[in-house]
């Protein structure tokens, strides 16, 4: 009963509040690592041997570097050369960046496997490079990438604890105060755990309807 | 009967792959209304000649003009604009998969010509319905019989209207029994008076259909002449050989 109210007066206000901060760095994040995942995969297969490159070196960097390291750099280190950031803002940049980079993975991967054959077909109708890959190479290419990209907003989900190591104090932060103010680590932490699990669930259950909805007869995952 | 006007020229178009030259100063032209059939060994350059005449493999020589005006194809929007007017058919179709059959048809009605929805919509429609595929036009690729499928990217050329068509081996792709449906639709292309260069194995229709036929064996063209003269009296040695030997394989039918 104790326990109880301890979890009703306590933990579960304070978690609630966690839970929308998570929420307010989750969704941003996951829409603009994904339009650069888009970019820069694009970049990657089509763009001209020096912005091919770049996008390479920006991918090598973002996925060679620990997150942690990223969010400390983004926060702790830019004030250094006179960049100040919130927390909030270091951190959504700091998990778009990283996010976007392994979108761009699976992006790449799926533009190489369109058929040239369409290609060549789409340039014989007229369409410049950027019409092509915006109406025919990428509406495909998505559909492709999608379990992959699914995969990383998942990650995403969970990576997004990371946050309160630079203070913007989101789920994980605010279990871990209550857990030490209250020395109720495990019952603290397992309510955390489970609230991931479920925001992961609704993920891949509304990643999993997506699929469906754009699936076409026939089209190769 | 005057000569009909030369719709489409090529000069010494020439191609390699690395230190190989696979099409070697190939010339000819095409006047409004004629069917120039390629014909030659796998290998001979068909396809490249084909996609060089619109740049989509991009010649190390040669020049191009269209309606006596020369393609710039270095400039990337007249390139553009000279494709629209460039039907091209690959033999295996090279459909989107994304997009059904009619929406294969009016995407570039709608990207490339900035037709607005309904307009194109009713375009691709009636251009599918003239390739006999009025009950197909919600279907997906995958849904589609071969030759419905080489129908649609028919339906898809011209609805932008071409003033000449490349067609690389239609039927080659096709189950025999499909092959008919294909060319029945080139018949009628043929003679509504469009303009078409096709590459093709299937000698009966050509002797039939073209007003040329040109002979392509190792990038060049060898010779040329009507159908008549070249299955018959071939000047050149190995076009008589290989006339010999298609009509052996392909026989005399469609
Ligand atoms: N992308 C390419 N790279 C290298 N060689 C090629 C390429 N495309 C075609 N070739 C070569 O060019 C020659 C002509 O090919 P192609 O034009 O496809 O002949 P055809 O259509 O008459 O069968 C062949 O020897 C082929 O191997
Ligand atoms: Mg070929």
């Amino acid at each position: 009963m104790e326990e109880l109210f301890f979890i009703q007066n306590d933990v579960a206000p304070a978690l609630w509040k966690g839970l929308l901060v998570s929420i307010r760095l989750i969704v941003p994040s996951a829409a603009f690592g994904l339009v650069i995942g888009v970019f820069v995969g694009v970049l990657r297969v089509f763009g001209n041997p020096f912005l091919t490159r770049l996008a390479d070196l920006y991918v090598a960097l973002f996925r060679g570097f620990p997150l942690v390291v990223q969010l400390f750099i983004w926060y702790f280190g830019l004030p250094h050369i006179g960049i100040y950031f919130t927390p909030y803002v270091a951190s959504v940049i700091a998990f778009s960046l990283c996010s976007g980079a392994y979108h761009s993975e699976y992006i790449r991967g799926a533009l190489l496997s369109i058929k040239r054959g369409q290609m060549l077909a789409a340039k014989s109708l007229g369409f410049s490079k950027i019409r092509m890959i915006r109406h025919v190479v990428l509406p495909q290419a998505v559909r492709r990438a999608l379990p992959g990209c699914g995969n990383e907003i998942i990650y995403l989900i969970k990576y997004s604890s990371l946050a309160y190591m630079i203070t913007c104090i989101e789920l994980t932060g605010q279990g871990k105060i209550i857990a030490s103010e209250t020395f109720k680590y495990t019952e603290v932490f397992m309510i955390v755990g489970a609230v991931y699990l479920v925001l992961t669930s609704a993920a891949a259950w509304g990643l999993h309807r997506l699929e469906a909805r754009v699936r076409i007869p026939g089209f190769q995952h | 009967m005057s000569e009909k006007k030369v719709i489409l020229r090529a000069e010494n178009l020439t191609k390699r792959y690395g230190d190989k030259e696979v099409l070697k100063n190939a010339s000819f032209s095409v006047r409004e209304g004629e069917l120039k059939i390629l014909i030659g060994p796998s290998g001979g350059g068909k396809s490249t000649l084909l996609q060089c005449i619109n740049f989509l493999v991009r010649p190390e020589a040669g020049r191009v003009w269209l309606d006596g005006r020369e393609v710039l194809y270095h400039r990337k929007r007249e390139l553009y604009a000279y494709r629209q007017k460039v039907g091209m058919i690959f033999q295996d179709f090279n459909l989107f998969d994304h997009l059904t059959a009619v929406g294969n048809v009016e995407i570039a009605l709608i990207h490339v010509r900035g037709m607005d929805r309904e307009e194109a919509r009713a375009r691709a429609s009636a251009e599918l319905e003239r390739v006999g595929l009025r009950e197909h036009m919600e279907k997906y690729p995958a849904q589609l019989s071969g030759g419905q499928k080489q129908r649609v990217s028919i339906a898809r050329a011209l609805a932008m209207d071409p003033v000449v068509m490349l067609l690389d081996e239609p039927t080659s792709a096709l189950d025999p029994e499909l092959i008919s449906e294909v060319l029945s639709v080139i018949r009628d292309l043929r003679a509504n008076g469009m303009t078409m260069i096709m590459s093709t194995h299937q000698i009966g229709f050509a002797g039939e259909m073209a007003d040329e036929i040109l002979f392509m064996e190792d990038g060049v063209i060898v010779e040329t002449g009507s159908p008549k003269k070249l299955f018959n009296q071939a000047e050149c040695q190995r076009t008589r050989e290989f006339f010999l030997k298609i009509v052996e394989i392909y026989g005399e039918s469609r």
